[in-house]
Order: structure tokens, then sequence, then C-alpha cells
């Protein structure tokens, strides 16, 4: 077992992919690594279960939604308002504006976020055996160790932020006022222009350079914190799997931990994404 | 970790999406129905305080009806005793009278039979008394000529 379980670990982060190779599309099946460092390729495994999930709770919520009573709510539909009151609250709780698209995107995010981190609960060697056996070797069970994954949905979330920015402040409230007169304020601290405003201009560049990075923070932090929490917890269920029979009670109390970690996570992103958006409506 | 720019647009475009999916079909009908439940929770609870409120009022009114039943039954109640007096009072006058007035038939009627029997037992008096002297006196005595002297000696028994 210690002999190969380079192998194991790797092979179980190893996604399955889809790439041009001399202008001809390939999978990586049978040769792991023809894919490896190709910008241009596909990872089949994480696009199936991210695409999969997605639908999974847009289906279930819509038909839901579609057969929504007043009255007497079944229990799905108490379970579907549990989520949207939740997250409505949330929403509310922070956001003070008025925006059609922040609240669906939040119930979307944390759904969405929850069932990828979810698959993490399923015992490591289920879906990629049950794979193999139809003749894919290589699959990737949790998207969300995928930083394509949540780099795609961090990078939405900081284009809404510009959007919201430059909409809500204007370009010139956005990028004078909110990126280059913060947080280092020249009219505040009394710094004299003896007539020419131009002498603000390094204070100013050094603010801009400041936000900039702040606000590129936003959306990298964002990702990477739901990356790094995946991947680590994927790594310690396959670290686990390693272990042969101890691997069971070692396994319960992580799998116990990590639904903690997996909700935690849907939530803080959920939650961060709320207040950068809120950020985005207010000036401060 | 590796990126790849077709998997992180197609997560991108995927979000997208889903999140507009969401938003035109998941959250509009579920907020509308919330929205419509607190508007039927705040009609229920404004219908029960109506209720509560006329309730209320109905009791009143109830006690006021039982209040009014119960003096308009004691009212009858006094006026069938004196009016049950009054009977038994006017029925002992009337039988009174009447016995007053049987009785002083009776009496009448048994003064006049007296009289009768009297008038009867004196003229039978006289008879005997004539048949009396008659077998007496036998031959002196005529009772056609002493008729008048018979006669007084009855009237004076």
């Amino acid at each position: 077992m210690a002999s190969n379980s380079g192998e194991y670990i790797e092979h179980h982060l190893q996604n399955l992919q889809a790439c041009t190779v001399d202008g001809e599309w390939v999978t990586n099946l049978g040769q792991t690594k023809i894919c490896s460092g190709n910008i241009w390729a596909v990872n089949l495994d994480t696009m199936f279960f991210t695409v999969t999930l997605g639908a999974l709770f847009c289906f279930l919520f819509w038909r839901v939604a579609k057969n929504i009573e007043t009255g007497k709510p079944g229990k799905l539909q108490a379970m579907v308002e549990m989520v949207v009151e939740f997250v409505d609250g949330s929403v509310k709780d922070t956001f003070h504006g008025k925006s059609p698209v922040i609240a669906p995107l939040a119930l979307t995010i944390v759904c969405w976020v929850f069932l990828m981190n979810l698959m993490d609960l399923i015992p490591v060697d289920w879906l990629p055996t049950a794979a193999h056996l139809v003749g894919i070797d290589y699959l990737k069970v949790v998207p969300s160790t995928d930083p394509n994954v949540t780099f795609g949905m961090s990078i939405s979330v900081f284009f809404l932020i510009l959007y919201y920015s430059f909409k809500i402040k204007g370009v010139g409230g956005f990028v004078v006022g909110e990126l280059m007169l913060n947080p280092l304020n020249p009219k505040e601290l009394g710094i004299p222009t003896f007539g020419f405003r131009i002498l603000w201009l390094p204070i100013m560049a050094f603010n801009l350079i400041l936000e900039t990075v702040a606000l590129l923070a936003k959306p990298l932090s964002l990702s990477l914190r739901l990356f790094g929490n995946m991947y680590a917890g994927e790594l310690m269920f396959i670290l686990i799997a390693l272990l042969g029979l101890y691997q069971l009670p070692l396994h319960f109390g992580w799998a116990v931990f990590h639904i903690l970690i997996v909700t935690l996570q849907a939530y803080i992103f959920m939650m961060l994404t709320i207040v950068y958006l809120s950020q985005a409506h207010e000036a401060h | 970790m590796e990126l790849n720019i077709p998997t992180f647009l197609g997560q991108t475009i995927a979000m997208i999406v889903f999140v507009w999916f969401c938003m035109k079909f998941v959250w509009p009908p579920i907020m509308n129905m919330l929205e419509e439940r607190q508007a039927q929770i705040a009609e229920g609870l404004a219908a029960a305080d109506k209720g509560n409120r006329a309730l209320e009022e109905a009791e009143v009114e109830k006690q006021s009806i039982l209040d009014e039943a119960r003096g308009q039954a004691r009212e009858i109640i006094d006026h069938a005793n004196t009016r049950g007096g009054s009977i038994v009072d006017e029925a002992r006058t009337e039988a009174g009278s009447e016995k007053e007035r049987i009785l002083a038939a009776a009496q009448a009627e048994v003064e006049q039979e007296a009289n009768r029997a009297r008038e009867e037992l004196r003229g039978q008096v006289g008879v005997i008394a004539v048949a009396g002297a008659e077998k007496i006196l036998q031959r002196e005595i005529d009772s056609a000529t002493h008729k008048d002297l018979l006669d007084k000696l009855a009237a004076e028994i």
C-alpha cells in the first residue's frame, strides 16, 4: 500500500480531462498527463458534476416553486422555504439597497456550493470505482476542489461588484472617490494643495494601488478560501482512506467534522458575496 | 492547482445560467407565496380579533337579554301569584254567599214543612178529639150541632 499510496493520491486528484492535441480532441484516459498544463483543456468531471448539481438545485426548487402552496406546505416545500427565508433574512440584514439579483444569486450560491461540498461526504472511492467499471479512469468527485469552479464563481461575483460599483457610484465616484481617496484621504489629512490639486496625485496613486489590490483580493480570497478548505478536506479523506481498517473511526470523525465545513463554507461564500455586493452599493 | 480556460468559462456561464434561472423561476414564486401567506396570516389574525370582539359584544348582549328575561319572568310570576290570590278570595266569598243562600232556602223549606205538619196535626187532633168525644158522649152530642164548638177547640190546640 505504502509503495503506491502516492499514486493512489495522485489518481484521486486527477481530473478527467479533454483537450486538443495536434488539432484532435482527446481525453486523458490512459494518457494521464496528456492534458496537463494545457490551458485549453476541459475538466469533464468538474463540468459534469457542477452542471448536474446546479440543475438538481434548479429542478428541485423550481418544482417546489411551481406547485407552491400558501396554506399547507409539504415537507419539501417547508425545507425550501426554510432555505429561502434564511437567505432572504441574511440578504436583508446586510444589504439595504434594492436589487433583483442579489437574493437569488445568494440562494443559488449557497445551495450550489453546499451541494458541491456535500459530494465530499460520499466515500472517496465509491464514484471513482463505479466510473472505473464503465471505463472512466479518472474522476474527481468534489467540484469545489477544482479551482476553476471557485474562480469561475468568484469572478462572476467580482464582475457584479464592478457593475454595481460603477452603476451606483458612477465611474468618477468609484474610481476617484472609492479607489483613489481611500484609505488616505488627502482632504481629511489636511494636505495643502497650494491651489494645485495635482499635488495630491502621489497620495492618490498610492491609494489606487492599495485599493486595487484590496479589490482584486476579494474574488481571490473568496475562491481560494473555498478551494483550500475543500481541497484540504478531500485530501484528508484520501489520506484516511489509505489507512486500511483504521480508516473507519477516523473517517467517521472527519466526516462529522466535515459536515460543519461543508455547510460553513457554503454559508461563508454566500455571506461574503452579499457583503461585497452591499459594499459596492454603499459609499464608505 | 491547474487552471484552464474552458472549464473556468464553463463554470462562469453555468453559474450565470443557474442564477438567471433562480431569479426567473424560483425566487419570485416563493417570495410571492411568502408575502401572500404573510397577508393571509395578518388577515386571519385580524379576523380572529374581530371575531373576539363580536363574541364579547354578543356576551354583553346575551347578559342583557338574560337579565331582561329574568325580570319578565319575575313579573309574570308575581302577577300570577296576585291573580291566584284574588281568584281564591273571590271563590271564597262566592262560596260563602252560596252557603248562606242554600242555608236560608233550607231553613225556609223546613219552616214551611213544619207549618204544614202543624196544620195537619191540628186538623187530625180535632178529628181525634171529636172521635174521642163522640165515644164518650155518643148520643148526646150531635156532631153537627156541636161542630162550631169542636172547631173552636181545635183552633185552640
